[in-house]
């Protein structure tokens, strides 16, 4: 009999070596005359166990990690492939504590599958949200989506349902799209790429889903430059999921038609920005327009337009099949259903962990975490990416949902949290919050464009120790400029880590003691 | 301006022929452009603009908007360090500094010998993996100063 072993083919893994550990499976298997068929999933998402190679035994998948090329050999003369003992054990793979507790409804298939095959999607589920859909009046689907208390995922946490309604009421007869925010710029997260990597069909479905919901024909999902395992991933998909009827003119036999081009952004963080976006996937300059009009009534080309992130529309499929009440029943107060919320920097057990809404930073920090990857004490971590908060232990009981944290003047963002340890140099990271909204200004607006050069320029003299206090006061000034005048949440976000450590981390502000 | 060579030309003109009845097409060709040359050389402009009904200012202006767009010609290997939060808690500067020192060049800079180029970049998505680096489109994660010196010598020639 073949034995069936798995290795991802997700990047993550891949920058760990999992692309030599399948080379070496398959080589050393053909050196002992063993039967093994290696197959390629996506990223369970326990980054700190990758590269995680699991094999297929009567009593499920069990799994081995963190495996490296020069372990296989090991691995075979333990007879892993019928669940051998091995240092590297760590048994039935759906039992690893970090992964139990999980409520993985939007990852469900993530890391399980293989990625672009159609077969094995439609076997684990897949394509059942859009039957469901199929069946359903257009305004009964945008309504579920309303009821199932979906948000904007991508950081805005807008309800998805209103923006739907919106593109809904728009005239019939017009050409209207659905495009799929895939710029996922913000350091600490990884969600996007991971559910690109590893379960594209299930966004390609959700974007189906939309079409067909709102009477768009064209999707295109965005894709930033930075993610070309993805982009390989999404056009093997789209490719496989045309073949099977699933897109096209006669969407699952439905006589509807969409059809889904994947675009490449070019290395600009702006182009997250919704209306940047837009501009950007017109081929011109991701400068932001001005709203109004949204673009929900003037969006691509003029036309209405659906703008929604990765894992909102991935989520959209679990909520049709499903239903939006099974989804709404997850999580606490308006920030109903599942979080992808991704553990980064400085953490000794970093990945991906999707749970309700509600769990407190503390929890995640370290009994998922395990705390620092140094084994030094946590000092602050950043929620929501390069303009979001930073927050100190003092408020590590603060719980992770959209009202929770803007309570606490932080944001939730796309949900990465990136962790510092006590080594880290608070005012270092305002300066860079300043330098890097100065290096992606689109340059529209001059608060944005001016304000965070001057802003670095400020915290350098404070740095020096020249004029402290008044160099301080000015700071906090043009943070304030900043946030009141900017046209978009770049400028308009980017003095909240500035903000926020000069709020809690004053003492790293001093200069040099003379 | 810089004129392209004629084989050059050739290659921009039927790139920009063959995208331009696609909607919103300039950074799909951009794009293009740059797979095919390595970089979009200055000569490619007036091409450009030439063949989409553009203005040379309205393709400059998105050459020059998108870091990803090179304009001058790459090294053999182009090598990118990630500089944002998730690799600074990380290491990410050293690892950097590092960088400089082994390649003998900064940030937007092509070494002597043409071999490599140096690269700032803003997030590869591997932040549970910090630092990262990526060389040319491969991806490489928790990247020590040692680990770097190897993916190095693995692509400089042999002595």
């Amino acid at each position: 009999m073949t034995a069936l072993v798995y290795v991802p083919v997700d990047a993550g893994a891949l920058s760990l070596g999992a692309g030599e550990v399948a080379l070496a499976m398959a080589a050393e298997a053909a050196r002992r005359r063993a039967a093994v068929k290696v197959l390629r999933n996506g990223s369970r998402g326990a980054y700190w166990l990758e590269p995680l190679v699991e094999v297929l035994t009567p009593l499920g998948r069990l799994a081995y990690g963190p495996v490296t090329a020069a372990d296989v050999a090991g691995l075979f003369d333990a007879d892993f492939l019928n669940g051998g003992s091995h240092a590297l054990s760590l048994g039935p793979t759906g039992e690893i504590a970090w992964l139990k507790g999980q409520q993985r409804l939007t990852f469900e298939r993530v890391g399980i599958i293989e990625p672009t095959s159609v077969a094995d999607y439609v076997t684990h589920g897949g394509y059942q949200g859009l039957t469901r859909a199929l069946s359903m009046e257009p305004a009964a689907i945008v309504q579920a989506i309303t009821t199932s208390g979906l948000r904007g995922r991508g950081g805005a946490a807008f309800p998805t349902g209103i923006k739907w309604k919106t593109v809904l009421d728009q005239p019939a007869g017009q050409q209207k799209y659905v495009t799929c925010n895939a710029d996922e710029g913000d350091s600490g997260t990884f969600s996007d790429r991971m559910l690109m990597e590893g379960d594209p069909l299930t966004l390609i479905e959700g974007m189906t889903i939309a079409g067909i919901a709102v009477g768009a024909t064209q999707g295109y999902i965005y894709l930033r430059a930075e993610y070309p395992h993805a982009l390989r991933a999404l056009r093997t998909a789209i490719a496989a999921a045309h073949q099977a009827r699933y897109l096209g003119s006669d969407v699952a036999g439905s006589g509807k038609r969409f059809d889904l081009e994947v675009r490449l952004g070019a290395g600009a963080y702006i182009c997250g920005e919704e209306t940047s976006m837009l501009e950007s996937l017109e081929g011109r300059r991701g400068e932001v327009r001005v709203r109004p009009p949204l673009p929900a009534i003037k969006g691509l080309f003029g036309q209405p337009t659906i703008v929604n992130n990765v894992v909102t529309l991935a989520s959209v499929p679990w909520i049709l099949q499903h239903g939006a009440d099974a989804y709404a029943n997850f999580g606490m107060g308006k920030s109903r259903g599942t979080l992808p919320i991704q553990l980064a920097g400085n953490i000794r057990r970093g990945g991906l962990v999707e749970r309700a809404f509600g769990l407190t930073l503390r929890e995640l920090l370290y009994d998922y975490g395990g705390g620092s990857a140094t084994g030094r004490p946590i000092r602050a971590v950043q929620v929501g990416g390069p303009l979001g908060a930073y927050i100190p232990a003092s408020q590590f009981d603060t719980a992770v949902d959209y009202e929770a944290l803007t309570g606490i003047g932080a944001l939730l963002g796309h949900g990465g949290i990136v962790v510092f340890d006590d080594s880290v140099d608070m005012a270092r990271m305002a300066r860079y919050a300043m330098e890097f909204c100065a290096i992606e200004s689109c340059g529209k607006c001059t608060p944005c464009r001016i304000g965070s050069t001057r802003g670095v320029e400020v915290i350098d003299r404070i740095l020096e120790g020249v004029d402290g206090e008044r160099n301080v006061r000015l700071l906090e000034e043009l943070c304030e400029t900043m946030v009141q005048g900017s046209l978009c949440g770049l400028g308009g976000m980017a003095p909240f880590p500035v903000q926020s450590a000069l709020k809690y981390f004053r003492e790293d502000f001093r200069g040099p003691v003379k | 301006m810089e004129t392209l060579p004629p084989a050059e030309s050739a290659v921009v003109q039927r790139i920009a022929s063959d995208l331009k009845g696609r909607p919103g097409p300039l950074l799909e060709v951009l794009h293009a452009i740059q797979a095919a040359l390595g970089y979009v050389p200055a000569g490619a402009v007036p091409v450009v603009a030439e063949v989409l009904n553009l203005s040379r200012a309205e393709v400059h202006g998105v050459v020059t908007f998108y870091h990803y767009f090179r304009r001058s010609r790459p090294g053999a290997h182009t090598v990118s360090v990630c500089q944002a939060e998730a690799c600074q808690s990380m290491g990410a500067e050293a690892l950097t500094a590092h960088a400089r020192r082994r390649l003998g060049i900064d940030f937007h800079q092509t070494s002597a010998d043409g071999r490599f180029s140096l690269e700032p970049i803003y997030c590869l998505g591997n932040c549970a993996c910090s630092p990262a680096v990526m060389i040319d489109g491969r991806l490489y994660g928790r990247v020590t100063p040692e680990r770097f010196d190897a993916l190095v010598a693995d692509r400089a020639p042999s002595p």
